[in-house]
């Protein structure tokens, strides 16, 4: 079986994939992990996962473009740009 | 070259790069495969060399410190038969391949060691060329492979660091170790100057064109010769090629590599090449049945 | 315990000071005993780097190989504070007969099936004497050997694990029966009714510590031949 393997490298750190081990089951892919992945004392935990366990999301539905999920980029950054500078015309006016 | 190859190729010379799940064009998968395969097979029989010096340590410092080492080159090669596998090559498939000859590893495996000196020019030397290799995979377009080179190419940092020590123990030891570091560099030289390949130039190399390696062969020559042969002087040691010499525009020259030698080595002629996979073969069909019986899921 | 080989002078002054001395040198004796052993297996299990059955046993294999070393090394140099040395004299550059390894340790077993029940075999015993080492008065041994076992925990996971996995092939049970004499003469008499009991087998005749096994010589020549090429020298 091929156990994926994800590696916590301090606490509060996110687990990111860092490979996979081939073994019959759990006890062995435990005793090979975790010299593997941290014989140096690099990790500070593991998560093994059969690869039979992970499902993989590639394929995403986007044909409307539809961009209101998200307030960001080029276009406040311009806007907030002319609005600071009305307020300090306005400023200068007054 | 149909269009989307085309298209696929001009993504990954723009930068891009690919996944295990993405479709990749046959020629692409096969140089990949071949590549990967063959950097696999030397990890695994750079190891026969080493593992000998480690029953032999003369201190419980250097045993430790070199079974660490070895222990990372084992856990590279699985590292890399298992980006290997994931691309459809199953590892009985590859052991099998290596054992008959069909799949190569890379020449400096092949030759004999002979001295402590061996075991510290190897470390720090030999390693030393292997990672300009490797430092140039960090970025191959192949996603997988590139990030379990980060992991190698940390791990290898230490071998460099353990190399220089053992080889600065011995150069301020007695003249017989002294010597035996020269001797051992001596015979290593003509190994290592072959060890990046003959200088194709980068645009007709096909590692590089796919984006596998980011830097031509000649161009790894270039950057092992300007990062240690003035450490090799700066010891006191002699690297036995009367022709080197850095030029005025900082390029090195050097006598022409024996490629002959090079071709007889990695194609099974070496002087260790069969020994040492009659070796690895008696262990694996020794144990086939712990892999087939008692490993079987 | 036969002090073979051991070559420490006796200590003068109050008459009381020849049995501190005598006790003592015994400390160091049985230090170099575990110590011995530590260091032999260890050396045996790292000729299974590289070629172990499969790359992840490799590297999880050679880890255990090092940690015994790590421990030998631990011994060595509480040994060596007594005997007025360092761990690597210890280790390396006394005569062959004056190892105090048990014959266990030093057997060349280069199959999988004989390699794990030696391992499965160490282990245990090593447990019992562990056990036993750290309920001493001596602290300092005490403190060490509970060291030793929290590492050893994981080296007993991975031999159980194996065990469990062999425990129905007839190559296994043929190295258990075999190396079984050896392994109660890992320990002390007393100590080899716990280990039967551990182990599920009878007590027998031991293969007992202070005749070294033939293969003893050849694995010290090579151990040592780097070193003594150049006896005193920094490596």
């Amino acid at each position: 079986m091929i156990f994926e393997v994800f590696r916590q490298e301090k606490k509060g750190q996110p687990f990111t994939h860092a490979g996979s081990v081939v073994a019959p089951d759990a006890a062995f892919a435990d005793a090979w992990a975790r010299e593997q992945y941290g014989r140096r004392g690099e990790s500070e935990a593991l998560w093994l996962v059969p690869r039979d366990a992970v499902h993989q999301v590639t394929e995403w539905a986007d044909e409307f473009d539809l961009k209101y999920r998200r307030v960001d980029g080029y276009s406040i950054k311009e806007r907030l740009r002319v609005a600071r500078e009305r307020a300090s015309q306005k400023g200068a006016h007054a | 070259m149909d269009a989307r190859t085309q298209e696929f190729l001009a993504y990954v010379q723009d930068g891009g790069q690919v996944e295990a799940t993405d479709r990749l064009p046959d020629e692409y998968r096969q140089k990949l495969v071949k590549f990967i395969e063959m950097h696999g097979n030397s990890e695994l029989m750079g190891v026969l060399p080493e593992r000998e010096w480690i029953l032999r340590a003369p201190t419980l410092q250097r045993k430790l410190a070199l079974t660490a080492k070895v222990q990372d080159e084992v856990g590279h090669a699985q590292l890399i038969y298992r980006v290997a596998e994931d691309l459809g090559k199953p590892r009985d498939a590859m052991l099998a391949d290596l054992i008959s000859g069909k799949a190569k590893f890379h020449n400096v495996f092949h030759y004999p060691t002979k001295t402590w000196g061996d075991v510290g020019v190897i470390a720090w030397l030999v390693d030393a060329a292997a990672i300009i290799s490797q430092k140039a995979l960090l970025k191959c377009s192949y996603a997988p492979y590139a990030r379990i080179m980060k992991k190698i190419c940390w791990e290898e940092s230490f071998h460099i660091l353990h190399g220089r020590d053992v080889i600065l123990a011995m150069v301020t030891g007695t003249d017989m170790q002294r010597e035996l570091v020269q001797e051992a560099i001596d015979r290593w030289w003509g190994p290592l100057m072959q060890f990046h390949g003959n200088p194709i130039p980068r645009d007709e190399d096909p590692m590089y064109m796919w984006r596998i390696k980011s830097q031509g062969n000649e161009e790894a020559r270039q950057q092992f010769l300007e990062g240690y042969v003035p450490q090799i002087r700066e010891l006191g040691l002699t690297v036995p090629d009367p022709n080197l010499r850095r030029g005025d525009d900082g390029v090195w020259a050097y006598s022409e590599p024996d490629w002959e030698e090079l071709r007889s080595v990695v194609t099974g002629h070496g002087p260790r090449s069969q020994e040492r996979l009659a070796f690895r073969a008696r262990f694996l069909e020794q144990e086939k049945w712990v892999r087939d019986t008692v490993l079987a899921a | 315990m036969t002090g073979v080989g051991s070559t420490e002078p006796a200590k003068e002054g109050r008459a009381g000071s020849a049995s501190a001395a005598r006790m003592q040198r015994e400390r160091a004796q049985r230090l170099l005993a575990i110590a011995d052993d530590e260091l032999i297996i260890g050396w045996r299990d790292s000729e299974w780097t590289g070629i172990a059955p499969t790359l992840e046993e490799d590297v999880a294999f050679s880890s255990i190989a090092q940690n015994e070393i790590g421990h030998a090394r631990a011994l060595y140099e509480l040994a060596a504070a007594e005997l007025d040395s360092d761990a690597d004299a210890l280790a390396f550059d006394r005569e062959p007969d004056a190892y105090r390894c048990a014959p266990l340790v030093e057997l060349h077993l280069m199959d999988w099936a004989h390699t794990i029940a030696r391992r499965y075999l160490y282990e245990e015993a090593d447990r019992v004497r562990l056990d036993v080492l750290k309920k001493s008065d001596d602290t300092e041994l005490a403190g060490l050997a509970a060291k030793i076992d929290r590492e050893e925990t994981y080296h007993r996971l991975h031999a159980e694990m194996w065990a469990g996995r062999l425990r129905d092939e007839p190559r296994f049970r043929a190295a258990l029966d075999e190396l079984w004499p050896y392994a109660l003469g890992v320990l002390e008499p007393e100590q080899r009714p716990e280990l039967a009991r551990r182990v599920g087998l009878e007590v027998v005749d031991a293969k007992e510590r202070g005749e070294h096994t033939p293969v003893l010589a050849e694995l010290w020549d090579e151990m040592t031949q780097v070193r003594h090429s150049a006896p005193g020298a920094t490596w």
